[in-house]
């Protein structure tokens, strides 16, 4: 039987299992989305505050201590970092969740080892999976921050023997695993094993491309649930194991749906980068020869200024210039004239799904406005002038069009079937696919070369001129 | 096997339906802050941080049980205040609309 301070921990945490489904739930709808995370934060609350109450918690110092610490990082990098490092920002927390697994599964198995406890079958897997889906988490999240943030390149970095040496270290964490589970393996074993499971991370990431890090950080996101659920077992507190699984269920949702979204196969995106660089060079070959038409910010403003119909197709580009306020102004003072204006979402546009309709929302672009690919794809040959303002590879007609290449069978939009397209890019610079784009050299298209932001507020001082 | 890990295992398996069922219902656009929020709530963890720090009687248990404190606290407080801030931009979208419609596309 539970005492009575025993029976409040456990209510208390169905309580707060229930304010986590809840809060998922409201975090369905835009409307009461805000309103789900913070009924997830006072689960959150409830639950740390009640296992504080656990008569195995003698000594507060350490965690009073730490939870300070933790928390003073956590808040200043959430609030002070850009809209734009949002992925980032998530793969780096992502990555302190897998961390703290991890060094909480190791704890737990020295204590209950030098406790002289004999550690049943289904606790020491648990340790095990754990320990290396903690530390895979942790370093891997790390690699992706370092990719996004372009500490560390974004192409894939490959070396020689790069699949048989990651299958050595792969064999040598099972190895381990079993050597602890069944084998009598101590703490020595399972801390190479923690060790090797951090390499493996890190080896597992380098050489995925930047382009696919949203899809790698959710399948980050859904592992560090696991094994928050695998510390669960370990110390025998449901409350782990109901909201770790809820984050491995929605991230494998999550990764499944992204993937979808650039027609790749989950398998495709880890283990595809070991073969895209042989095919590169075709790529471009096939547009070698070919020039591209400049236009200058005057004439842009003009053919904005006399069209009908305009659909602005945001990239990444447009968040690294932060030109969203800026697109934005143009996108009114166009209305007031009279123009019809959308935005085209392409699903992967940004580096995460939904990425650019949340930079779109911070400028206050009206939700009716915003069209998804499938919607807008129609009504491309009947728009004037489409605007790419730092998209590439989700415009790219190679997808569409061209069997040999690289990205051949992604959902694109086909900005190429509008009338006019104008592009607004810094340079010839490839995409995160590292490709070549036809529709720059169509006749349809012009080029103005420029910070996104810069040009488009030429554009919007032109068009003053009108 | 011990009844807790068999219980364990039945919860598991039962959470695994309810995480499908909850969140096979986001739309696209709030893929972003999905992820960011599920990410704050796996910061769960830090419980079992608690416990070991809590619980730690040996230097390197004491050690490790900080560093986990630390690493699980900035993880669920940098976690809930980044997704409340990219939600803030969706309640203020959301105002700018007549009200009707606003309903009628959460429907």
């Amino acid at each position: 039987m539970l005492d009575f301070r025993e029976s409040v921990i456990a209510l208390s945490y169905i309580v707060a299992a229930v304010f986590f489904i809840f809060g998922l739930k409201h975090l369905s709808s835009p409307a009461t989305a805000r309103a789900g995370n913070r009924l997830a934060a006072i689960g959150m609350a409830l639950a740390l505050g009640v296992t504080l109450l656990d008569r195995q918690i003698v000594s507060f110092w350490t965690i009073a201590i730490g939870t300070l610490i933790g928390a003073a990082i956590g808040v200043y990098f959430a609030r002070t970092v850009q809209m734009t490092a949002m992925p980032q920002m998530v793969a780096l927390f992502n990555g302190m969740g897998g961390g703290t697994a991890a060094l909480v599964s190791v704890a737990e198995f020295l204590r209950l080892t030098r406790a002289g406890d004999a550690i049943g079958w289904g606790e020491g897997a648990s340790i095990v999976l754990g320990t290396a889906i903690g530390a895979i988490s942790l370093t891997g999240s790390i690699i992706a921050f370092g990719k996004l943030q372009e500490i560390l390149p974004g192409r894939p970095l490959q070396f020689p023997l790069q699949r048989l040496i990651n299958a050595l270290i792969l064999l040598s964490v099972l190895g381990l695993g079993g050597f602890v589970v069944i084998g009598g393996g101590g703490s020595t074993a399972l801390w190479l094993l923690f060790a090797a499971a951090l390499v493996l991370g890190a080896m597992f990431v380098l050489p995925i491309g930047g382009g696919d890090m949203p899809v790698v950080i959710s399948i980050l996101n859904s592992l560090t649930g696991l094994a928050a659920a695998l510390t669960g077992f370990v110390l025998h507190n449901q409350m782990l194991v109901v909201a770790g699984v809820l984050v491995g269920a929605s991230g494998t949702l999550l990764t499944l749906l992204m993937s979808t979204a650039m027609n790749r196969s989950v398998g495709n995106v880890l283990f595809g980068a070991f073969g895209a660089a042989a095919s590169d060079p075709t790529a471009t070959a096939s547009v070698v020869g070919r020039t591209v038409r400049q236009t200058t910010a005057e004439d842009t403003a003009i053919a904005l200024a006399y069209a009908r119909s305009v659909v602005i197709v945001p990239g990444y580009g447009l968040a690294v210039a932060e030109a969203q306020h800026t697109v934005r102004e143009l996108a009114t003072d166009l209305e007031k004239r009279g123009v019809d204006v959308k935005y085209a979402i392409h699903p992967v546009a940004g580096r995460m799904p939904g990425h650019m309709n949340v930079l779109l929302a911070e400028a206050n672009v009206p939700y009716d406005q915003l069209l998804e690919m499938d919607q807008v794809n129609g009504e491309f040959p009947q728009t004037d002038v489409v605007l790419v303002v730092g998209a590439n590879d989700v415009v790219n007609p190679a997808a569409r069009d061209d069997p040999s290449s690289p990205i051949y069978g992604m959902p694109i939009l086909d900005v190429d079937r509008a009338r006019n397209v104008i592009v607004l890019k810094r340079s010839m610079g490839h995409g995160f696919a590292g490709i070549d784009n036809a529709l720059f050299y169509n006749d349809n298209t012009r080029m103005l070369f420029g910070d996104a932001r810069q040009s488009l507020t030429q554009v919007g001082q032109a068009l003053k001129n009108v | 096997m011990s009844p807790e890990l068999v219980l364990g295992i039945y919860v598991f398996i039962m959470a695994i339906f309810v995480g499908f069922e909850v969140i096979s219902r986001v739309p696209s656009v709030l893929h972003t802050p999905l992820m960011s929020g599920t990410n704050a709530i796996h910061g769960i963890v830090v419980l079992g941080a608690f416990l070991v720090a809590g619980s730690a009687d040996t230097p390197l248990l004491h050690a490790l049980g900080f560093i986990a404190v630390v690493f699980g606290a900035a993880n669920v407080f940098g976690g809930f205040v980044v997704t409340d801030r990219m939600l803030e931009m969706f309640k203020k979208r959301e105002t700018a609309l007549p009200k009707a419609e606003a309903e009628k596309k959460n429907a």
